[in-house]
């Protein structure tokens, strides 16, 4: 600016123009500092180099790799061996204590509870529901009520052996009778009796139900199982008919359904297909859910 | 219309070195104790020790990013209450609007970083270059032995200052002592040496090389100053209406006898070679001028010298200036004013509300979080239980046991998933020093005293020892 002579200035502001002019328009020359165009110039270069040590132009079937060869992809594989190495360290303690000594120490606990919803959320929620709420014929793990025990080691039996599961000798089996489709009972009598199955728990019994009858019927066919008051036997699986949890519905046509055809849920045996390590945290995290006993 | 071939005009400029001359004076002495004040807070604050107790580190100001704390003397920040940092830039922002509708840009001139270390890099350039005329003939010579020492010494200083600005950046993040050992014995983590190398760099680049260019190009306050400046603010002026027209004493003592007007400016272009921005104030209130009021010093030594009155460039309004020059009476100076009540009102709200939070701000704290598969379980005797994450907050140094109880339907019971400590038959947790904990908790309620689908409830977590409370609100979910 300095030194040009010939330079023309805007009139108003004083400041040198660039000489570009479109219709009496004038352009104000307010430079920029040469270093700051230095440096975005600095940049393009640094852009070359990139190019040359990371990845950079796609090729047909492949990339141009960089000298130092970067993937994003290799350094989370590095980072997951380690975490996985890291697990590993810890599963081992988890594997070496006794399933009732893991609550009694705050670490293995956490790492149990961890490992354990983890696992739920992979495994068990397909059924049971993310947060074991379960569904009709899903139990609900939430809950004070077991079909085979709620205690720590009934819980993590369930886990390994499973219920009905074909292929496992140890799972837990029981088989209720189909009254209704064997013929067992006439239809009146399992209207009957499910009445009666009602009532235990308090629930209203339609008009013109016998309970004279019901309580003969249900004497008959169900205490073997269910006991004589309807309380069950875990011994069987046999649900408790007299309690407020029902897990095929407590409708008067659910309990028919049930007595007709009966019920008998599956749940695979997971010692096939888990660790020992990971059941034992799903024992621990289902016992934590508000249910264990 | 144009006659210049657009091809010759510079579209870029080349940065035109500053060579600020030495000033001695009293705005001169005002930032030489700045500087001292402020470089010394910044570095040896990280040295600063403050006891808190066996399980909290002793620093007095630490950004404890690690563990997501910050400590300031007494006052220990949760990342929750980051708030207490936006009330605080509120404050910063506000603070610099008042000082602006008062005086200016005394922050760019005095206190600003930029300005401070510069002024220390400059000092720095006059020990081993000399004042103005040797550093301007200094760098016309071609290179000798003499030149190439007094470069490469300047160059070590500044950098070994930048390395220690850096150096002390760093400190404000870990334990300083601890962290001097480790940086002198290579075992510090790699992130403290990166940071020391980009403050390193940063220091030296901007205070050492680009210095009033920041202002110029990369600092947004300058144009934002121009906008909130008035004609009511105090700003570094140079009375033309006194000053003009510039001759020499000579020149004047003529004029004057002739009994014309000769101004009091004998045009010595002092207050030009001390400006480090390196304009000329004469030409009004610019964007590059920092207010640092050098020029002032400068045009009262030479002043004092010529037996003159001092004050041709003063803090000044530009009200007074146009009320000399229309002839009328100066207006007082209004440092109270509409503009300057409101910044000071804002001011005072914000930091009366954050001293007030800070003072009542509970030791303890409690978060539910209603869990949300199942939302309510009904158990075998037909009673309903809702199951909550509790996290539990412990602000202090020491462990402290929380009680839980539950407000809510009659018979509601509170049991705690996986621990078992209980006192007066309510369940307990303890919570670290300076934690938090989750505990899952259980609510049950006997089906008799539920009547709605949802009912009010609320976990109160009383301190076994301190006695505190801390209650959270939330809902209890049952079939209805």
């Amino acid at each position: 600016m300095a030194g040009h002579t010939t330079e023309d200035r805007d009139h108003i502001t004083g400041t040198a123009t660039t000489g570009h002019e479109w219709d009496g328009i004038k352009e104000l020359n307010t430079p920029l500092p040469r270093w700051w165009v230095n440096i975005f110039y600095a940049t393009i270069l640094w852009s070359f180099g990139y190019w040359v040590v990371y990845p950079s132009w796609p090729l047909v079937s492949s990339h141009l790799t960089g000298v130092i060869a970067y993937s994003s992809r290799a350094e989370v594989a590095v980072e997951l061996d380690a975490l996985k190495a890291k697990r590993a360290a810890q599963a081992a303690d988890l594997g070496k204590v006794e399933l009732a000594a893991i609550k009694s120490d705050p670490k293995l606990l956490s790492l149990a509870m961890a490992q354990g919803k983890a696992a739920f959320g992979d495994n068990c929620a397909p059924c049971h529901g993310l947060g074991g709420a379960g569904s009709k014929g899903y139990p609900n793990l939430n809950d004070d009520d077991w079909l085979w025990g709620g205690s720590l080691g009934e819980i993590h039996t369930t886990l390994q052996n499973g219920i009905r599961s074909s292929n496992d000798d140890k799972t837990r089996i029981s088989a209720m009778p189909a009254f209704g489709r064997d013929g067992i009972l006439k239809k009146d009598e399992v209207r009957t009796v499910a009445n009666f199955v009602r009532a235990l728990s308090g629930q209203p019994v339609e008009a013109g139900y016998n309970a004279a009858a019901g309580a003969k019927l249900f004497a008959d066919n169900c205490a073997a199982c269910h006991g004589d008051k309807g309380l069950g036997n875990k011994e069987l699986g046999s649900p408790n008919l007299a309690d407020a949890i029902t897990l095929y519905g407590s409708g008067i046509e659910d309990i028919v359904e049930t007595v007709t055809n009966a019920r008998a849920g599956v749940m695979p045996a997971w010692n096939a297909r888990l660790d020992a390590v990971t059941i034992k945290s799903l024992a621990v995290y289902v016992h934590s859910l508000g249910g264990g006993k | 219309m144009s006659t210049t071939d657009s091809n010759d005009i510079p579209l870029y400029i080349s940065a035109k070195k500053v060579y600020p001359q030495a000033v001695s004076g009293f705005y001169r002495r005002i930032k030489w104790i700045v500087l001292i004040a402020t470089l010394s807070i910044y570095y040896f604050l990280p040295f600063v020790r403050w006891n808190r107790g066996p399980n909290l580190p002793d620093q007095a100001v630490l950004l404890d990013l690690a563990n997501r704390r910050f400590y300031f003397f007494p006052i220990e920040i949760w990342p929750q209450e980051v708030y207490f940092f936006t009330g605080l830039l509120v404050i910063a922002a506000m603070v610099l609007f008042l000082m602006n509708a008062i005086a200016g840009r005394i922050w760019c001139g005095y206190l600003c970083p930029q300005t401070v270390w510069t002024d220390l890099f400059l000092a720095v350039e006059r020990f081993t270059e000399g004042d103005r005329r040797d550093r301007i003939k200094l760098d016309e010579r071609a290179f000798d032995i003499d030149k190439v020492a007094r470069k490469t010494l300047k160059h070590f200083i500044w950098l070994m200052i930048a390395w220690w600005t850096g150096g002390a950046w760093v400190l404000y993040f870990a334990d300083a002592p601890k962290l001097v050992r480790d940086l002198f014995f290579g075992t510090a983590p790699l992130t403290a040496y990166v940071w020391i190398g980009i403050l390193t760099f940063t220091t030296y680049a901007l205070a050492g090389i680009m210095r009033e260019q920041v202002c110029n190009y990369m600092c947004p306050w300058p144009r934002i100053q121009a906008a909130l400046t008035d004609e009511e603010a105090f700003n570094v002026t140079y009375r033309y209406d006194r000053g003009e027209p510039r001759t020499s004493l000579k020149g004047a003592a003529k004029l004057r006898e002739a009994g014309e007007k000769a101004g009091d400016c004998i045009d010595c272009n002092q207050c030009v070679a001390v400006c480090p921005t390196g304009i000329d104030i004469r030409h009004g209130a610019q964007l590059e001028c920092i207010q640092c009021s050098l020029c002032i010093d400068a045009c009262d030594t030479v002043m004092t010298k010529i037996g003159r009155p001092t004050g041709l460039i003063a803090f000044d309004t530009d009200n007074n200036v146009k009320a000399r020059e229309a002839g009328t009476p100066e207006k007082p100076f209004h440092p109270i004013r509409a503009r300057t009540i409101i910044y000071f009102s804002l001011i005072a709200i914000v930091g009366g509300s954050m001293l007030f939070q800070l003072a009542t701000r509970s030791t303890a704290g409690i978060n539910l979080i209603h869990d949300r598969t199942p939302l309510f379980v009904t158990l075998a005797d037909g009673s309903v239980r809702n199951a909550y994450t509790v996290r539990l907050f412990n602000k202090r140094p020491d462990i402290r046991p929380f009680a839980l109880t539950v407000e809510g339907p009659l018979g509601a019971v509170v049991e705690l998933v996986n621990v078992s400590a209980t006192a007066d038959w309510r369940p307990v947790v303890s919570v670290e020093p300076d934690a938090t904990r989750e505990v899952r908790v259980l609510i049950t309620v006997p089906k008799s005293s539920l009547k709605d689908k949802s009912t009010p409830i609320a976990i109160r977590a009383s301190d076994l020892f301190a006695g505190e409370v801390v209650i959270a609100k939330d809902h209890f979910f049952g079939p209805g």
